[in-house]
């Protein structure tokens, strides 16, 4: 165990950025997750992001086979997992070429010497060593020979091959690190301990090599001094880091517990959705009924089985999986059964980016259907509150009855952050529409009068026998029916129905400003790059920007125009072509709106950000 | 299921709805034997569920008075998997046809089968989509005219049982559209297998492919051209009894008893229950005579056997009993 006892002077940073970089197999988002659990317990606010190739092992040293994971840990509030960045470990030329870009210039880089062979350099398709060719004069270059360095600190530990020793290098760098931002090195060995309890020589081993990486930056006098990042000002409370995917799968257990229904998800495996399917499978403890469906299509019908059958049902999906799962959710909102689909986005269209992230299934989750379908389609906006919509989204479903697309993105879904966990008594509580008992003049199709939710009754229930279907019904008795006047008014009042969830969601507030010059606009995953991206301006003396984010889109907070309208620009950001832009437009088609899109498989950067709010207040 | 708590007769199943199948149609037969077996099965009618796909048998659940959903194309299966998994104590059943099933929801039923889910599968097969009008489906023969093959149809067929049998179906029955007493047999019987029970049932469409079973199953030639199994019988058939069923190698003959030696003795007994499908995939695939009844019923684990067993277990072990146990578990922190 290490504890800090340097005695040379600290220098305080508010907030560093911090990406690890290696080849698939160099356990570079270990060494990440390691890195913020350990800064989140000292009580930093942490924003981080995995990247990894879309391949499962991409061959050794190759460009298209580095792993990365970046950290923003800060005092002060973290929104994004941040854009440049301050210190970059690259375990490898390959990680180092495709990585460097990133870096602030005369900011940190850490090599592994050893990794810098002449195979490796030809594999990133470097003409020569950059290490040697002042290529990196800008950088502040720490060159470590880290490799040899862990096999010396290794030698007298029995039982342990070539590869297992090689393999705990990804400490050393991690060691290092903890000593540069005056981290204990308690919390990983913690996990060493739990994680490898039967193996001890890897408990050793790794323990010894963190230690090792440690001293040795205590040591080097390549590294002047260390830094330090005070702990966060957050809410008190008992916190634990959490991705957005697992955020999102808790958020509907938490929903099943408040609503006494048992929860069923009926899905099929798709990057990035998959995880909240993996999440979900565990939890067979809490009675989840999670069935892995032969296809996309299987995974939505059986939920809508599920939802008839009265259990708390939901479908994950993204892009390309929600395409197949059109015309069953076409049936879902005609027969008015609750269910939630999950989309969590990706680069499209087709098979697109499926491990970028992108906001371009909008108009598909509003319009992908036949006919006149509306559903209701929120957005959850970071890792954390994806807990809060799953929620929100099964309260919806199964208090109007009707099916939810929640819509999240890979940015938030693999991103995470610190989450002030929510008991469940805390949480609002969800009504349902079950009918468990026959009355006078019982019929399926009957609603309640305010949310026009027709009510829910479960196969199982004495003397409620009755069939639903994707045939036009009866506006009473539900039987089917070609009448014209009635498919008119079935239609009518299917959109009205959702167009009164606008009563039960809140209104939108805005940001720094309340009337100005330039309101920023957003939705969904972008929430962390706008929000610092309009803070900063602010903080510059930009006072006239104000930020309103949306989470619901579908129908739309009733205050929309009048916020809107106390603004002379209105600026929509996306990580589309303009989806968001149009919705708006169609509701309100006196609106002047400017657009600002990005379709890189990207994320908004900071400074691209700040550059046109400035710009367009000038 | 709950044991009876009432007693039923056919009315108690037809729902106020006016059946609007083409007068003739099998289907009605269908939906009457489908009413007889369900008071004979001793199961609360509110716990009964019929699950369909489209196409002229999928308007079946509308006609029973039973809780029911009209679904989407060959998704029947999916659905009523969902219904089953929700809630096992139902009786789940999937009505489909031999377009909804065999082509755009080919997938669904293969799978369905191959879990081996609690759900009775009742396939009108006539071999011809009927709702649109007449185009080949998937059981149609090669050579037949169709709207849209008007030259012959060039895509050979799905035999149904044979298929099924593949995906490792447990339970496969066949019966002729016009044997309403069978039928209402077979249905108690696939009610009565634990597991997925499919029942095939060759429904001739009056409109598009008129007359298609009727060589096997006209009144005057049915008893010579079907072989009726049961198991523990002999595969017995024809008029006067004097027909069966041996094995010649790896090949079924018909012989007649009586003749060169042939005693009843030497009939092959037919066995349901084996495990092994080979001689069920060949009473399937013999064009003569054409074998109906209960050609398989091996008993087998569940799917929702299996997932009580993990699930129970996974219980036993966790130490998590409420949401707010996982939440607060592992790496957690306070912030002061």
């Amino acid at each position: 165990m290490v504890t800090t006892q340097s005695n040379k002077q600290h220098e305080i940073l508010e907030a560093v950025i911090i990406r690890f970089v290696g080849d698939s197999g160099d356990g570079m988002q270990l060494t990440g997750t390691q890195f913020s659990g350990t800064s989140a317990m000292f009580g930093n606010d942490i924003a981080t992001f995995p990247n990894y190739p879309s391949e499962i092992r991409a061959p050794q040293g190759s460009l298209y086979g580095v792993s990365g994971f970046q950290v923003h840990i800060g005092s002060v509030e973290i929104s994004t997992p941040g854009d440049e960045v301050d210190l970059l470990v690259a375990m490898n030329p390959a990680g180092l070429k495709t990585n460097l870009h990133a870096v602030k210039p005369g900011h940190t880089i850490i090599v592994d010497t050893d990794a810098f062979t002449k195979k490796n350099l030809e594999k990133a398709q470097y003409e020569s060593n950059p290490l040697e060719d002042n290529s990196l004069e800008n950088y502040r270059v720490i060159e470590v020979a880290m490799t040899s360095l862990t096999k010396e600190a290794l030698k007298n530990v029995a039982g342990l091959d070539n590869k297992s020793i090689t393999r705990t290098k990804n400490m050393f760098a991690l060691g290092m690190v903890y000593w540069m931002y005056d981290r204990s090195t308690d919390h990983t060995i913690d996990f060493f301990n739990k994680k490898f309890t039967s193996r001890p020589e890897i408990i050793e081993a790794n323990t010894k090599v963190l230690n090792a990486g440690f001293y040795f930056a205590e040591t080097l006098e390549l590294i002047p001094n260390s830094y330090t990042i005070a702990p966060a000002k957050m809410p008190a409370g008992t916190y634990r880091i959490i991705m957005g995917n697992t955020a999102t799968a808790w958020g509907f257990l938490a929903a099943a517990e408040k609503s006494g229904l048992e929860l069923f998800l009926g899905s099929y495996p798709i990057t990035p959705a998959t995880d909240i399917l993996h999440e979900l499978v565990k939890h067979k403890h809490f009675g989840v009924k999670a069935f892995q469906a032969e296809d996309e299509i299987a995974g939505i019908t059986s939920a809508i089985g599920a939802a008839f059958a009265g259990d708390l049902a939901i479908t994950t999906t993204s892009g390309p999986g929600l395409a197949l799962k059109g015309e069953a959710l076409g049936l879902a909102m005609m027969v008015e059964l609750p269910l939630v689909v999950v989309n969590v986005q990706r680069g499209g269209p087709s098979t697109g980016l499926p491990t970028k992230t992108e906001q371009s299934d909008l108009l598909q989750a509003m319009y992908g259907r036949n006919g006149e379908s509306p559903v209701i389609v929120i957005a959850a906006s970071t890792p954390s509150n994806c807990f809060n919509f799953a929620y929100q989204a099964a309260k919806l479903a199964l208090e109007h009855m009707t099916p939810v697309i929640l819509l999240t993105d890979g940015y938030i879904a693999n991103g995470s952050s610190p989450w002030k966990i929510q008991s469940v008594n805390d949480m609002p509580e969800i009504k349902n529409n079950i009918v468990s008992k026959y009355y006078d003049n019982w019929h399926p199709y009957n609603r309640n009068e305010e949310t026009l939710a027709r009510n829910w009754a479960i196969p199982g229930t004495p003397k409620l026998e009755h069939r639903i279907g994707g045939l036009e019904k009866d506006k009473v008795t539900g039987n089917v029916s070609y009448v014209p006047e009635n498919h008119e008014f079935m239609t009518k009042i299917r959109a009205e129905k959702i167009k009164r969830v606008q009563d039960y969601i809140p209104e939108i507030s805005t940001e720094f400003a309340e009337e100005g010059d330039l309101l920023v606009v957003g939705w969904g995953g972008t929430y962390g790059s706008l929000h610092s991206a309009v803070k900063q301006v602010n903080e510059e003396g930009f006072t006239n920007i104000g930020f309103t984010h949306f989470n619901y889109i579908n129908p739309l907070p009733k205050n929309t125009l009048e916020v809107f309208s106390k603004f002379k620009k209105i600026l929509v950001c996306e990580l589309n072509n303009g989806q968001f832009a149009k919705i708006l437009k169609i509701n309100f088609n006196k609106l002047e709106l400017l657009q600002f899109n990005k379709i890189q498989g990207l994320p908004f950067g900071n400074s691209e950000l700040t550059e046109k709010f400035k710009q367009l207040v000038k | 299921m709950e044991t009876i708590t009432k007693k039923y007769t056919f009315k108690d199943f037809a729902s106020d709805q006016e059946v609007r199948w083409c007068p003739g149609c099998d289907d009605y037969v269908i939906l009457r034997a489908m009413q007889k077996a369900l008071p004979e099965m001793g199961i609360n009618k509110e716990d009964v569920v019929f699950i369909s796909g489209i196409g002229c048998s999928s308007r079946f659940p509308y006609y029973m008075d039973s809780y029911g959903m009209h679904g989407i194309h060959g998704r029947a299966p999916a659905i009523a998997t969902g219904v089953k998994l929700a809630n096992p104590k139902l009786s789940v059943w999937v009505i489909t046809g031999d377009g909804d099933s065999m082509a755009i929801g080919g997938n669904h039923f293969i799978h369905v089968l191959r879990r081996n889910i609690d759900l009775n599968i009742i396939l009108f097969n006539n071999e011809i989509y009927g709702l649109t009008k007449g185009q080949f489906s998937p059981t149609s023969l090669v050579g037949q005219k169709t709207k849209s093959s008007p030259y012959g149809n060039t895509q050979p067929p799905f035999s149904p049982g044979e298929l099924a049998i593949g995906a490792q179906a447990r339970f496969f029955a066949r019966i002729g559209g016009n044997t309403p007493k069978e039928m209402t047999e077979l249905f108690i019987e696939g009610q009565k297998f634990k597991g997925t029970s499919l029942i095939e049932v060759l429904q001739n469409c009056v409109i598009f492919n008129d007359g298609c079973f009727t060589q096997f199953t006209d009144k005057k030639v049915r008893e010579d051209k079907q072989l009726y199994v049961e198991h523990g019988k002999p595969m017995i058939f024809g008029k006067d009894r004097d027909k069966g069923l041996v094995l010649n190698g790896l090949k079924l003959e018909v012989v007649t008893i009586g003749e060169k030696g042939i005693t009843q003795e030497d009939i092959l007994v037919h066995n349901a229950k084996e495990q092994d499908p080979t001689l069920h995939q060949m009473l399937v695939r013999l064009e003569y005579p054409m074998v109906t009844g209960v050609i398989r019923s091996y008993d087998d684990v569940t799917l929702e056997e299996r997932e009580d067993a993990v699930t129970a277990e996974v219980k036993r072990n966790s130490k998590f009993h409420k949401t707010d146990d996982l939440f607060f578990s592992g790496d957690i922190y306070q912030v002061f």
